[in-house]
Order: structure tokens, then C-alpha cells, then sequence
């Protein structure tokens, strides 16, 4: 068995609480007048105090006691959420992450600089902040409660003790506990593990309703609540010893529990119906488990190696007359093809995860830099592979960053134009093909091609006078240090980003699009693999050799004319209409033999442009679990990876993209050992 | 690291090693970084790697480089014999763990050499870059090389 740390768990949860948190607050700045959010982020402050001090990190323990204490007020209502509010709200938030990643002493001065603030804004003077410590008092006045509880049927099932709530309800006065037995049913459908029981409680002394709230602060989702204060006439009977009041309400709870088998239709519905009704926050999270992705990338690796497996199996059989084997390699390959897709589907992420990190960033730039700017998301259920999701976060950064730093234009050059004076920066997600597109949009003033131009002229990119359409101009603002920015901000303009933003994606196998239209903002589409574990890849031979190409970059196959054969001069074909430049892959792979007779061509999609990559032999389809080259290989940077066959042996797996970035340099003398060196 | 392994010999001051025969000399490769010795298996040509590891295997669901290191030392490369084996080694490549398989002409043993007769590598008399050779070491009646892989790799 695997021991968990249990301040593993604790940093887990700290970081799950914390983005709930900052989403949360960010909400709260849109929706000031939502206490639900309010609620949600007192609780998650509650939580993190609450395991903080349990697992040692006191400090953390202590400052978000402060920072809890501050916001209570805000949760009384005594204070209405501001923006400056959720700002530091936020660098709280912040602080507290960075307390529990580095428990460093030194930084307390920021702690308390940000505690001191909060303070200003809560206390906001002393007149404002007697009055708010009034207001609740004079509301917690009456002399006691009259609360109803009501659990959900199944709150045992997640440990809830309903009876040390009630303790914990005695301990702010003097109690009468009072059972509702109505919904309980009889015996024969008595499911021991639910819930069927409400108390009604009258409690008496001067309580808060805040402090009876809080001691159902973390059911409170699952439960229903009712506070009523006690009349003042009424208390006055009430306070006497418990005993006497107790004597006349069992006779009535007994009465109760012998009414329920009379009526055990009516009643049975009740509960069954109650729970959807009751519920009108957001639904109960699915049943979830926690499950280290180390081993998620295991079990990728065994179905990967299964896959592997079954193709050989699935050869072996075809070369058989056995019907009986034949039919247990399809057996087989339908239940790992079901297995593949159930694995893969585990590892698949909603990309909302990562989008909500992000209102944060635009939130806090669009302050920075003076730039009002809406945040606009879609598409946050669209699904990817984890790991994708993980290595997008930078590149999103990025981008985000530049439309908002470069893309949005000041609020007075925007009514110059004639728009409104904040920005729109979307961000976007959706399925096309086996491809997912993550967009960033922003309505800024697009991009400047004759400025891209004359920088990338300046420094040598390319020769002055060359005919490029936008597109090839796009594509220098991913070369090295390269910024057309005539001011470097703090945030953006440095010119290191976009190269490393392009490598990342093309690490994922993606690629980035750019489309911009001047006046109406800029859009960055980034392509993406669903998956890096296994692709669709279609198989072709090349002299002895067998490759794969990536399926969703195959556009179609055709033969190749016979009077582009060979050394005719005219590596480019006629696809309705475009120009289409071809390599011949025999050439690029230094293949042995002579060539087939009817040699193939597969056309490619690389980014907007088409390709033509020149084969033997189309094989057909093949189920392709990647396997990364070793470092000691980069040099051959035309493949992906690798795969295994069915018949056990290694194929490459061709990347297209290099092909085409290569393809420049083969028009050159000595073409494929230039190509390989420029790759 | 392979350099240290030397060091890290036994307590006895012996080093456990496999004998290869590749080309005309005799390696010792440390039997600690050995994972399997196998048959020749089918191999793919990896077009634009380097000469001497131009080739990669699947070997037991990895794909892994096939190292043949006579390019390395100068010595020609003749086809498979019946003697011919893949010795998988595992290098730790800037923190990971990489298996590699490794051409040998022959395997001879598994033995213990004493690293006392341990000597450097002679400056004049040998044609090999002194940077892939850890040390020479006498054994019985030749002289053995203890090669450092990651250097001939790289």
C-alpha cells in the first residue's frame, strides 16, 4: 500500500480550496450582490484555516484566521463587496498560497501589509465599523432560535454526525431537541444508512445567527436550515429546567413514528421527491477519487502496450484459417479498442480547469495597464488530455498577455476608432475533427504587417523586396527575440514568448494560426492533438522502410502524374486549382532499392499550407501509441516519435510540420543533407 | 554516472563486469547498468541520426536506440554473425533513466576484474579519442577497455 503524506493531502486540498476561492472572489467582483458566493468563500477560508492547523501549518492557520475574520463582516452583510475589496481579497489569497508553498518568516511584513488593508476597507473608519458590529447584534437580539434542521437522506454517507452538530448547538445555550419523525419509514424499508430523521431546536440565550449558521456551515449545501427567532413572550416559558419541557414532546413524537406506517404512501414519495427540490444551489459533484497522475500515465502505457499486443495478435490470426482464433483476435481488439478509449477518456480534462486560472490574469492586467477589458470564455467543458491541458497553461499566459498588452489599444485610442472603450479578450475552446482549437481573440487594432515586415527586414529575417503574403509575415513574430513593440512594458515587448509559446505547441504535436484583421483584433488558434498517447496514423512504405503519418494531417492520396516523375524539374502538382509542392520521401530517407513503378502522393495539411510527401506505398490505417524518441535522436527531427507494428518491429512517425519547415532548404542544392542539417 | 561506477567498485575492490567482444577489442562494461543481453532483432533505420545511432529497436515494447559504437572507434562495420548479440544497458541521460541497446560482435563473460590494475588511458599508442575510454584495465593476458558510454553516445 502506498502511505500518503498527509500534508500531501493537505497541500492538495489547499490548492483546490485556493482556486475555488479565486474564482469565487473573481465572481464576486462581477456579482457583488451574490451572498451565495460570499458563503462559498468564507467556507473555503474556514477549510483552509481549519486542515491548516491541523497538519502543522500554523502560520497559514493564523493568517487566514485574520483574513476570515476581516471577511466575516462581509459576510454579515455589514459591508458590501468592492472591487478594491476582491483585489486584496485576492493578494490575500495569493499570500496564503505563497505561505503554504514557502513557510519563509520573511515575508510576514507582506501579510501584514495586506492585513492592514483589508482592514482599511473592512473597517472603512470607526463610525462604519461600529455600526456593522451593531447591526448583527441587534439582529442576534432575540432571546433564542427556533431552528428546524432537515439533512439530506444520505449526509451519513460523507461522515456528517448529525448528533455532535446538535452538541455543538448545545454549547451555545440551552437546547430542546425535538425529533420530526414524520419522514421516517417503516421498518421494512428502512434503508440504516440514510437519514429520515429532522430535529427541531429550540435554543435559548443571546446567539448570533451567524455562530448557529456556522456550526452548519459545511452541510449546508446538503441540509435545510430554518432560523426563527423566538418571539420575546414565548423564551419566557421556555427557559426553565429541560426536563419539564421535554415530558410533553415525547408523547407527540411517539405519536408521530406510530402515524407513519398509516399513511406509507404518501409518506415514502415524500423523501424520494424532496432532495431535487431541496437542492437549488448547484448540483452535488459526481462521485470523484483522487488518483496520482503517475499512475494514470501507467495505465496509458500498459493499454498502449495491449494496443501493441493486439495488433500482432490480430496479424497472427489473419494468417490462420482457424475461424476460432480469428474470432477471439476481434474479441480482443474490440475490448482493447473499448479500454483504449475508456484510458484515454480518464486522462481527458476539461479545459475550464485551466480557463478559470486565467480571468485572474486578465483581471489583474487589464488593472495594470489601465485597459478595461470583458473576459470571455467558451467551450470550458471541451476536453483534453491532461498532460496538454498542463503544458498549454504557459502559452495561454502568453498570448493572453500580448492581447491584452499589445491587441487592446488604450481606452482613448478605442473611442478614437469609434468602439467601446473596454476590451474583449475571448478565449475559446472547441472540438474540430481529432483536433481541439483553443483560440484567443481580441478586438484590438490587429496586427501591423508593415511593421512585422520592416522588423523582421531590419534584422535580416528576410530580404527586403520579398513577396510574402500575411500569412508568412504572421510567422516571424515566432522567431527569437523577435518584438515589434517600441516600449518595453513590464509584461510584454521583451520578444521572449512567442518562439517558446510555438515550440510548446509544437511539443504537443499542435499548431498556432494566426488571423488578424486591422481595426477589428487579432485571433491565435491553437491546434491541438486530443491526445498525445495514441493517434490514428496512416501507414505507408518508403523502399524497405515503413512510416507513419499523423491521420489528422492527411488530407488525401493521390498518384503521383507520371510526368512528375523523377528529375523532371516540377516538384509541385495541380490540386483543383492550387499549387501544391511535393518531396519525395525516398529522397529525404536516403531509401535503398529502386522505386515502385506508381509511385504515391500524400497530401498534408501544415498549418494553412498543403504538402505533398511522395511514398512507395500506402499501407492503410494504424492504431499508433507513440513512443518518444530518446534525446540521443533529436538530431532527426523529421519524426515525431515511434511506434511498434504488429509485426513487433519499429516504425517512425513522420512529423509533417518539419517536413514543410525543412522543405525550404531542399529546393537547394544538395536538398535532403541540407534539409537535415537546417532540421 | 558512469564515471563514478569505477569508483563505486565492489568493497574488495573488484568491479563485476560483462566482456564484449566488438571489433577487434575487448570492452568491460560494468554489469550494473546491464539489463538484458538478446538475440539480433529486426532494427529501424532512423534517416538524419547520427552514424552510431542510426538505428532503433523495439525491445520488449520500447523503442529504443541501437548503439553500434565501431563507428565510434574507427573500426569497420561488418554484417551480423551468429555471434553477434544486443546488450541493453540503461544510461542516465541528464536525469533519466535510457535504455539502450548496444551492438556487440561476441559476449564473452561476466566476471570480476581487480581495478587495482586499473591504468589511464595511454596518450600516444591508441587511436580512440581519450574522452570515451575511462580507463584500461589488464586482464588475464590483454588489456581491456572500460568505455564511457555516455561520452561515446553523445
Amino acid at each position: 500500500m502506498t502511505t500518503l503524506d498527509p500534508r500531501e493531502v493537505f497541500l492538495a486540498e489547499a490548492n483546490e480550496l485556493l482556486d475555488r476561492l479565486e474564482t469565487t472572489l473573481l465572481d464576486l467582483g462581477d456579482r457583488p450582490d451574490d451572498t451565495t458566493l460570499i458563503d462559498t468563500a468564507f467556507r473555503a477560508l474556514h477549510t483552509i484555516k481549519g486542515s491548516g492547523a491541523m497538519f502543522g501549518f500554523d502560520r497559514v492557520a493564523a493568517f487566514t484566521h485574520d483574513f476570515e475574520t476581516a471577511f466575516d463582516l462581509v459576510r454579515r452583510g455589514a459591508i458590501a463587496p468592492s472591487v478594491e475589496l476582491v483585489n486584496v481579497a485576492l493578494s490575500a489569497k495569493d499570500y496564503i498560497r505563497t505561505l503554504i508553498e514557502d513557510p519563509d518568516p520573511d515575508t510576514a511584513v507582506i501579510g501584514d501589509a495586506i492585513l492592514a488593508e483589508l482592514d482599511r476597507l473592512v473597517g472603512g473608519g470607526p463610525a462604519q465599523a461600529a455600526a456593522p458590529a451593531a447591526a448583527p447584534t441587534s439582529e442576534a437580539a432575540p432571546a433564542g432560535w427556533q431552528i428546524g434542521i432537515r439533512f439530506d437522506p444520505g449526509i451519513l454517507h460523507n461522515g456528517t454526525n448529525p448528533l455532535a452538530l446538535l452538541d455543538e448547538l448545545r454549547e451555545l445555550g440551552a437546547c430542546t431537541v425535538v425529533p420530526r419523525l414524520a419522514d421516517l419509514p417503516g421498518l421494512e424499508d428502512l434503508d440504516p444508512e440514510s437519514l429520515h430523521i429532522g430535529w427541531d431546536v429550540t435554543l435559548v440565550g443571546p446567539v448570533d445567527r451567524a455562530a448557529i449558521e456556522d456550526v452548519f456551515l459545511f452541510v449546508q449545501d446538503a441540509m435545510d436550515l430554518t432560523l426563527a427567532p423566538l418571539t420575546p413572550g414565548l423564551p419566557v416559558a421556555v427557559p426553565g429546567p429541560v426536563p419539564p419541557v421535554e415530558g410533553p414532546v415525547v408523547p407527540a413524537a411517539e405519536a408521530r413514528v406510530v402515524a407513519v406506517p398509516v399513511a406509507p404512501v404518501a409518506e415514502r414519495d415524500a423523501p424520494a421527491r424532496s432532495p431535487s427540490e431541496r437542492r437549488p444551489g448547484p448540483p452535488r459533484a459526481a462521485s470523484t477519487m483522487r488518483v496520482e497522475a503517475e499512475r494514470l500515465d501507467e495505465l496509458m502505457d500498459r493499454v498502449g502496450e495491449l494496443v501493441i499486443a493486439q495488433a500482432r495478435l490480430s496479424q497472427l490470426a489473419g494468417l490462420h484459417a482457424d475461424a476460432g482464433i480469428k474470432t477471439i483476435a476481434e474479441e480482443i481488439e474490440r475490448l482493447s479498442a473499448r479500454l483504449r478509449d475508456t484510458t484515454m477518456g480518464i486522462r481527458m480534462v476539461p479545459i475550464g480547469t485551466l480557463f478559470s486560472r486565467f480571468r485572474r490574469l486578465v483581471h489583474d492586467l487589464s488593472r495594470d495597464l489601465g485597459k478595461p477589458v470583458t473576459f470571455v470564455t467558451e467551450g470550458e467543458e471541451t476536453e483534453l488530455d491532461k498532460t496538454v491541458i498542463e503544458r498549454l497553461a504557459d502559452p495561454l499566459v502568453h498570448l493572453i498577455r500580448n492581447a491584452i498588452d499589445h491587441g487592446v489599444e488604450a481606452p482613448e485610442r478605442r473611442a478614437a476608432s469609434g468602439k467601446s472603450a473596454t476590451g474583449r479578450i475571448a478565449l475559446t475552446a472547441e472540438h474540430a475533427g481529432a483536433q481541439v482549437l483553443v483560440t484567443v481573440r481580441d478586438d484590438g487594432a490587429g496586427l501591423d504587417v508593415a511593421r512585422i515586415r520592416a522588423k523582421a527586414e531590419e534584422r535580416g529575417l528576410v530580404q527586403p523586396g520579398t513577396p510574402l503574403t500575411d500569412q508568412q509575415v504572421y510567422q516571424f513574430l515566432f522567431a527569437p527575440g523577435f518584438s515589434t513593440a517600441q516600449a518595453i512594458s513590464a509584461l510584454s515587448g521583451r520578444g521572449v514568448g512567442m518562439d517558446v509559446v510555438k515550440k510548446t505547441i509544437e511539443a504537443l504535436r499542435g499548431s498556432i494560426d494566426i488571423t488578424a484583421e486591422p481595426g477589428a483584433g487579432t485571433a491565435m488558434v491553437l491546434r491541438l492533438p486530443l491526445t498525445l498517447a495514441i493517434i490514428e496514423g496512416l501507414l505507408i512504405r518508403v523502399g524497405d522502410a515503413r512510416y507513419v503519418l499523423p491521420l489528422a494531417a492527411v488530407e488525401e492520396c493521390i498518384e503521383l502524374p507520371p510526368d512528375r516523375g523523377q528529375g523532371c524539374g516540377r516538384d509541385f502538382l495541380d490540386i483543383r486549382g492550387d499549387l501544391v509542392p511535393f518531396l519525395r520521401l525516398r529522397d529525404l530517407f536516403d531509401a535503398a532499392g529502386e522505386p515502385d513503378p506508381h509511385q504515391k502522393v500524400i497530401i498534408v495539411a501544415v498549418g494553412e499550407a498543403r504538402i505533398g510527401l511522395v511514398a512507395d506505398q500506402i499501407l492503410g490505417n494504424h492504431q499508433t501509441v507513440i513512443k518518444s524518441l530518446s534525446k540521443l535522436q533529436a538530431d532527426a527531427a523529421t519524426f515525431s516519435g515511434a511506434t511498434i507494428l504488429g509485426d513487433g518491429t519499429a516504425a517512425l512517425i513522420i512529423d509533417p510540420a518539419q517536413i514543410a519547415a525543412g522543405g525550404h532548404a531542399a529546393g537547394q542544392p544538395d536538398g535532403p543533407r541540407e534539409y537535415r542539417e537546417v532540421a | 554516472m558512469m564515471t563514478d561506477f569505477v569508483e563505486a567498485g565492489q568493497a574488495d575492490g573488484t568491479l563485476q563486469v560483462v566482456m564484449l567482444g566488438i571489433g577487434t577489442e575487448t570492452f568491460a562494461l560494468d554489469a550494473g547498468m546491464v539489463r538484458e543481453i538478446i538475440d539480433p532483432i529486426p532494427t529501424t533505420r532512423v534517416a538524419g541520426a547520427r552514424p552510431h545511432l542510426a538505428h532503433i529497436v523495439n525491445v520488449r515494447g520500447n523503442v529504443v536506440p541501437l548503439a553500434d559504437i565501431r563507428t565510434r572507434f574507427g573500426m569497420p562495420v561488418t554484417a551480423a554473425t551468429p555471434d553477434t548479440r544486443f546488450v541493453v544497458i540503461e544510461l542516465d541521460l541528464d536525469g533519466d533513466a535510457t535504455l539502450v541497446a548496444l551492438v556487440a560482435d561476441r559476449v564473452f563473460e561476466v566476471t570480476a576484474i581487480a581495478m587495482e590494475n586499473r591504468q589511464p588511458v595511454p596518450v600516444i599508442g591508441t587511436a580512440w579519442r581519450p574522452e570515451y575510454i575511462n580507463s584500461i584495465v589488464k586482464y588475464r593476458d590483454d588489456f581491456v577497455i572500460i568505455p564511457d558510454m555516455l561520452q561515446i553516445l553523445n
